[in-house]
């Protein structure tokens, strides 16, 4: 059961439990829904930016333990970040849970984030843990869309 | 399973082989893919009523219609194409049979239960429904028995009405009764609940339907491959169901309707197959069934079906359903005595489906944690989010079993379940 305990870490399960930065954003300058019809996840993102920089990010919703520990967790690494930081992050991201780039080339910009590695191999919780990035994205580039990772 | 009074019927077809002792190693070999191992455990396949699996004889009838057979049917003179037709044409028989329709006729071929719904609700229910009149569905009804009639209203003008269903996953009778007037037009209702398991009254719901004039159409998915069925004696105008639950390919899927109000139906789709001749002016339609058979049709699912049913047609039925029945009580009690796993659909009338939440543990995760134990079940929404939404849960984990699991199988899912919450709690 070793890859089991992989994908679900304990910094995972502590962001389930106690997601950070769970709440509304009354100030937000953005924000977005990111909806998964089939499994159910949901999420809400809120973003303060000020210039180009993110000064503050929290979420809402409802999901499984990946897409709620993955939007935990991006919440407190995208504070103090550029937009284009932000994206970028995304993409290493991105890379890392479909395991497109060994995970050690990616462990010094995705510190933490690098909890999700083991996901790679459970292809079917891609869309979990990557649901809250987009909703991110799409937050910043102003869409009204609802989005979805299905 | 509880065999529910108006299937009785159906015993004349369980007498034939008396309730022996039912032999489950024997019937696990006649499927291939029990035999293998998923995540380095044996697979424990428990989502039935996704898809059933298939015997051997199922794949070996597809393999044989491919490699000695294959031709267009209902054309052409030569050997292969007569085979062919002679196949279709028998595997409709089959069905025929196998469902007690009254005639050939009566069985038209579909791609699943959701284009049978469709074609009903296209064919009959724009020739019939006027705005005012009224559809009556039930709150346990899959999306595919929900999305077509709202179609359809919007089309016609009609109106949809929901018959309410109680805590334990059981339709509310005399709210239906009272929802029943001269402008219902139309019941459509699920027999088996895909996730509460519940097999609903048909019968009753039938004969008060046809008191008020309207015509039922019953969803039989995940009926048929629990009990037989005989549509005579429940009295339905139209019963759908798809043959990739019920042990046969996907994409292969039968509407029964009784053959006055299929006569008096227009055509659903235009094509070949359909017709007796066409012409720039005019065009002759077929006759039943093919009036509805529009196109080259799905062939070798056919004949497979046809071979699934011959194959259930040769188990001891009362045997199965004691077998089903014992597993049903075993898996339920089991899941109810692991603290924070809860069931979701407890009537007392139920086929064997185990439908659960397990506290603070997202059914996405049980799936994951299960599949890693080499345990397949379902998990999300199911196709029924007003089900979810009634027991406000956004998902569910379910274990839909078939006459080829075991008890053992079901300890399997049991442990799974524990390792879930152990690693939740951790």
């Amino acid at each position: 059961m070793t890859d089991l305990r992989e994908l679900y870490q304990q910094v995972i399960l502590d962001h389930t439990k106690k997601p950070r930065n769970f709440h509304e954003m009354a100030n937000a300058t953005h924000h977005a829904e990111g909806y998964n019809p089939l499994c159910g996840d949901r999420v809400t993102v809120y973003l303060l930016v000020d210039g180009d920089t993110i000064t503050d990010v929290s979420f809402t919703g409802s999901g499984c333990a990946i897409c709620t520990s993955s939007a935990s967790l991006m919440t407190q690494s995208l504070v103090s970040k550029k937009i284009d930081e932000a994206t970028q992050l995304f993409g290493t991201f991105r890379d890392l849970v479909m395991g497109n780039v060994e995970a050690d080339q990616t462990i010094d910009e995705l510190d933490r984030l690098a909890v999700f590695t083991g996901v790679r191999e459970f292809p079917m919780r891609v869309k979990c843990a990557t649901l809250p990035w987009h909703t991110m994205k799409e937050a910043l580039t102003g869409g009204a869309a609802t989005i979805s990772t299905e | 399973m509880t065999v529910p009074l108006e299937t009785s019927v159906s015993e004349s077809k369980a007498t034939a082989s008396r309730g022996g002792v039912f032999d489950v190693q024997k019937v696990r070999a006649d499927f291939p893919i029990l035999g293998r191992e998923v995540n380095g455990r044996p697979l424990v396949y428990l989502d039935n009523a996704a898809t059933a699996q298939k015997p051997a004889a199922v794949i070996d009838a597809i393999d044989s219609y491919y490699q000695t057979y294959n031709a267009n049917i209902h054309r052409g003179v030569h050997r292969l194409s007569q085979l062919g037709t002679q196949a279709y044409e028998e595997a409709r028989g089959k069905i025929q049979r196998y469902i007690n329709a009254s005639s050939t006729r009566e069985v038209i071929f579909v791609r699943g239960t959701t284009e049978g719904i469709n074609l009903v609700a296209g064919s009959w229910g724009r020739e019939n429904l006027r705005a005012g009149d009224e559809v009556l569905v039930t709150h346990m009804e899959h999306h595919s028995n929900i999305v077509p009639w709202q179609m359809l209203c919007q089309q016609t003008g009609a109106v949809l009405k929901v018959v309410p269903i109680d805590d334990r996953g059981r339709l509310d009778l005399d709210q239906y009764e009272k929802l029943l007037s001269d402008r219902t037009r139309l019941v459509s209702v699920v027999h088996v609940s895909n996730v509460l398991g519940t097999i609903n009254p048909v019968r009753r719901i039938i004969d008060s339907a046809h008191q008020v004039g309207a015509k039922v159409l019953v969803d039989g998915a995940q009926a048929v491959p629990h009990f037989s069925v005989d549509v005579q004696a429940l009295g339905c105008d139209f019963y759908v169901f798809s043959g990739h639950k019920l042990f046969g390919p996907t994409g292969i899927g039968v509407l029964y309707g009784q053959e006055a109000i299929l006569e008096a139906m227009p055509p659903y789709q235009g094509g070949g197959d359909m017709i007796k001749s066409v012409s720039f002016d005019k065009t002759l339609y077929n006759d039943l069934p093919y009036k509805f058979e529009a196109g080259t049709p799905h062939i070798v699912g056919t004949i497979g079906l046809g071979v699934a049913v011959d194959y259930l047609g040769a188990l001891d039925a009362v045997a199965v359903a004691r077998h089903e029945e014992d597993l049903l009580r075993y898996g339920t009690e089991l899941l109810e005595s692991i603290e924070g796993v809860r069931l979701i659909g407890t009537a007392d009338e139920k086929a064997s489906i185990l439908n659960f939440v397990i506290e603070g543990v997202h059914a996405h995760d049980v799936g994951t944690i299960l599949d890693h134990g080499g345990v397949a079940v379902r998990t999300g929404h199911h196709c029924c989010q007003p089900v979810m939404d009634r027991y406000d849960v956004p998902a569910t984990a379910r274990a839909s079993l078939a006459f080829y699991n075991t008890r053992g199988e079901l300890d399997v899912l049991a442990g799974a379940v524990r390792e879930a919450i152990g690693v939740f709690r951790s």
